[in-house]
């Protein structure tokens, strides 16, 4: 096989890779979408919180520790203790339920039966104050995450699979975190999926999903199913925060992985989670395989940054509801 | 006899006992519209009562009020003898009372099979855990609530269809696994809102054949509005006759049937 061949085999890959996370970012809109038909606008910045919860229940940190300080003259900083990681990751989930808690009781609630829009700028306004939040809690420096994912590319591959081409040739280059975020992202998606097809919550939140009041007519909680479907976005942003997390440092920019869902919700339908999952996937290598044939050589590079945009658009335009989502019929 | 709370034995050998509901001078307004004037009755333990009366009557609201979708500005309800609260529908819902809707409202990208095990939601209580592993009483559930659905997916006639999407299905069918679902409930008031609507004679024979069934082998209780009178008039053991928000008859069919406020609603006679 040609290097050419395999090289364009590579970046495939990357793109697979890169496309599960987007896959990740996208899926906590849809379930929450699903639902309750919000748009959250707030689920790039619960990744960066929750992200920043991690990273402050592990190393100990006071939170609110600068707001303490500066009321009461401390200084406190430090707990002086360190969290094990599992511990630390059971810790910020609870956070991340009491959140979704707090979500539905002080703000949904209040809004059942707005207009769409309405419900959107809501979630506007929980980003903005999420951020603060978040800044409040834990700081506003540039943190990383020590849960010991691997870095670097992954030698073992690279040894496989040189043998596949000729002398020039020295084998796949995946980051070795790609492939951990990769196989966490598929453990949790399966998980999600066993739990709406095979539990009673799962039953009820599709059920919820597909019909308000004949769910209240078989005695579900429209507010319990809420605060569940907050909660399971909240855990898949914690995941989503950390890998993106891992490869960039915790910092502000994290929330802006947000953006990169659009185009991938665009894609895969608002209401579908394999639609999701395989607009992620084909974004992610869209957009690799475009660098690679056709932005690199031709555009000068650096198109990664529009493409899904563009891809987006044009789905807007001839398939609105995009691969797998629920058709748009208007009754006249 | 039949007015006294004493449990008696109908004619076709069903024992009709005391009063499970129990609704108490209930009104209830929109805005400046009274739609609910002052009604009450009751429903007793193991009957079958008909609310009928022309359209705007109120009747979907009596039932939206006794499922607790509509909250009353006055009055009470009472089951079994009890002052219920203001409640959620859902809440209502797992006190044992089920219901259908007058514009069928099933989850419409489900399975028949999902939408009837969806009615068992109420007789699952093992922990998430044990659901999501499948192991011990979540597998014993699972199997006990999978039968019991079955039972009802062949006492309806639906087992060609358990694993169609309902969005597939007739008018007709799509009302039929609505019940369905309603009963996997097992609930002890089953209220039925126009279960016969749109439906051909073959059809209507078949849902009255399933209503008289249920009540008659599980013992169901069962409150439904219908306007087709001679369904009303086959099925029901006592009748509550509404008009313009108002209670104009109560009785068994018979005495329905003599009432003059009842034949004037019916045949139109103006309102002064």
């Amino acid at each position: 096989m040609s290097s050419e061949f395999l090289y364009g085999i590579e970046v495939i890959i990357n793109g697979l890779m890169a496309g599960v996370l987007y896959a990740l970012v996208a899926l906590g809109f849809v379930l929450i979408y699903k639902a309750s038909g919000i748009f959250n606008y707030s689920q790039g910045v619960m990744a960066l919180f929750a992200a920043l919860t991690l990273v402050g229940i592990m190393e100990g940190q006071v939170p609110f520790s600068h707001l303490i300080n500066a009321i009461f003259g401390t200084e406190l900083h430090h707990f002086g203790w360190e969290v094990p990681a599992f511990l630390a990751i059971a810790l910020t989930v609870v956070v991340m339920v009491i959140f979704a808690w707090l979500v539905q009781r002080f703000v949904f609630r209040h809004l059942v039966g707005q207009e769409p829009i309405i419900l959107f700028m809501a979630t506007i306004g929980l980003a903005y104050f999420l951020e603060g939040v978040g800044d409040l809690m834990w700081g506003s420096e540039i943190k990383t995450i020590a849960l010991g994912l691997p870095q670097g590319n992954a030698r073992w591959l690279e040894d496989v699979t040189s043998a596949l081409g000729d002398d020039t040739f020295y084998g796949f280059f995946v980051r070795q975190l790609d492939i951990v975020a990769a196989l966490v992202a598929m453990v949790l998606v399966t998980a999600l999926i066993v739990f709406a097809q095979y539990t009673k919550q799962g039953r009820a939140m599709r059920a919820v999903a597909d019909d308000h009041q004949a769910a209240l007519s078989v005695g579900i909680s429209l507010n319990f199913i809420w605060v569940l479907v907050w909660s399971l976005a909240g855990v898949v942003a914690l995941v989503a925060g950390v890998m993106w997390g891992a490869k960039s440092g915790v910092q502000f920019s994290l929330s802006l992985i947000a953006l990169k869902a659009l185009p991938v919700l665009m894609l895969g339908g608002f209401t579908s989670i394999p639609g999701a999952i395989i607009g992620g996937l084909i974004i992610g290598v869209g957009e690799q395989l475009f660098e690679y044939t056709i932005g690199g050589p031709f555009l000068g590079g650096a198109t990664e940054n529009w493409f899904a945009y563009m891809l987006a658009l044009l789905f807007l335009v001839f398939r609105p509801q995009g691969l797998f989502g629920e058709k748009i019929i208007e009754r006249v | 006899m039949k007015d006294s709370v004493e449990s008696y034995v109908t004619d076709d050998g069903r024992t009709i006992g005391g009063v499970m509901l129990d609704l108490r001078n209930i009104t209830l307004r929109f805005g400046g519209v009274e739609a609910i004037k002052d009604i009450s009755f009751n429903i007793r333990e193991g009957e079958i009562r008909a609310i009928i009366g022309p359209n705007g009557a109120g009747k979907s609201s009596m039932l939206n009020i006794i499922s607790g979708f509509y909250k009353p500005q006055e009055g009470e309800v009472l089951f079994d003898g009890v002052a219920r609260p203001p409640m959620p529908p859902y809440q209502v819902a797992r006190q044992g009372i089920a219901r259908t809707f007058q514009n069928i409202a099933l989850f419409e990208g489900m399975s028949v099979l999902d939408n009837v095990m969806t009615g068992r939601m109420n007789h699952m209580n093992a922990s998430i855990f044990s659901q999501a592993m499948w192991f011990g009483k979540a597998q014993r559930e699972e199997v006990e609530n999978r039968e019991a659905v079955e039972r009802i997916i062949d006492f309806l006639e639906i087992q060609k269809i358990r694993k169609t999407p309902v969005s597939r299905l007739p008018y007709g069918l799509k009302k039929r696994v609505e019940l369905a679902r309603a009963l996997a409930a097992e609930p002890r008031l089953l209220l039925l809102d126009e279960p016969m609507a749109g439906m051909n004679v073959e059809e209507k024979e078949d849902m009255s054949r399933f209503i008289l069934d249920l009540n008659d082998e599980f013992g169901t209780t069962i409150a439904l509005i219908e306007h087709d009178m001679g369904v009303v008039m086959d099925l029901s053991d006592r009748v509550v006759v509404m008009d313009y928000g108002r209670k104009i008859g109560d009785g068994t069919p018979d005495e329905v049937r003599g009432n003059q406020g009842v034949i004037d609603a019916y045949l139109g006679v103006s309102h002064d």
